[in-house]
């Protein structure tokens, strides 16, 4: 199963994945990234650092919630991509058009 | 040749074994770690398409995943028994376009030497797809 935390922390909602992100488990990404996007959250922060796997689904929903925060003119931004999901996003030519962070320090910074 | 076949319904929950097969079996055949990656990704996507466009999200009916590894090549044939879907319409969707969804049929063909959907039979869908096995590559 998927695990999907969200915290805030300095004025960013962080929300931290657990698991692998498939046709299976992207709905209960996709709530939560709804549910931040509904509240118009200005900064939020999506951690990958445990995700090992990420399918089209998961790919889309994380597109569909970027397309929700630029309505308000909010950001929302990656961190800690591991290489298998770096690739599908590379692949996708995704990798140009998220804001990709090597590290969460990195990433809040740069809100 | 060797072959493993894995008969599964089109439930959502039971992908993650077909790519807990598909990544064993990529290991074997020789392939890089991102190869493997990439090969795990395309396969799931092909069953992912077939439980969402060709039994319509319906969670009982029959998926048979079959691997073959011949001579010079992974082979991998995905059979469904559901809506006929004309080849002419799986397309790769333009990538400049960014919009969720449609990216699956793209990273299938980006990473497949071989992909070829065969809706001949009476009922359902059969996708083969290939990948030849590292220095095997036909030049």
């Amino acid at each position: 199963m998927l695990d999907v935390k969200t915290k805030s922390q300095d004025s960013i909602a962080i929300i931290e994945i657990d698991g692998e992100v498939d046709l299976y488990s992207s709905p209960a990404l996709r709530k939560a990234l709804l549910e931040m996007t509904k509240a118009q959250n200005k900064a939020i922060l999506v951690d990958l650092a445990r995700v090992k796997y990420m399918d089209s689904s998961g790919v889309a929903t994380l597109v569909e919630a970027l397309q929700q925060v630029s309505k308000y003119e909010g950001k929302l931004k990656l961190a800690n991509l591991r290489d298998a999901v770096k690739n599908v996003f590379e692949l996708s030519r995704l990798d140009k058009v998220f804001d990709i962070y090597e590290s969460i320090e990195d990433a809040k910074k740069s809100f | 040749m060797s072959e493993i076949e894995i008969k599964l319904p089109s439930d959502p929950k039971f992908l993650k074994i077909i790519r807990g097969g598909i990544s064993h079996i990529s290991e074997i055949c020789g392939f890089s770690s991102e190869e493997s990656n990439a090969v795990t990704s395309a396969v799931d996507e092909a069953a992912s398409n077939i439980i969402k466009h060709t039994y319509n999200g319906a969670k009982n009916k029959l998926i048979i995943v079959n691997f073959r590894i011949l001579e010079d090549r992974l082979e991998i044939v995905l059979r469904d028994f559901g809506e006929k879907v004309d080849p002419e319409t799986i397309k790769s969707r333009d990538l400049n376009e960014i919009r969720p969804g449609g990216l699956g049929v793209h990273l299938i063909k980006s990473t497949m030497d071989v992909v070829n959907y065969d809706n001949s039979f009476e009922v359902g869908n059969q996708l083969t797809m290939a990948k030849y096995l590292p220095g095997k590559k036909e030049k």
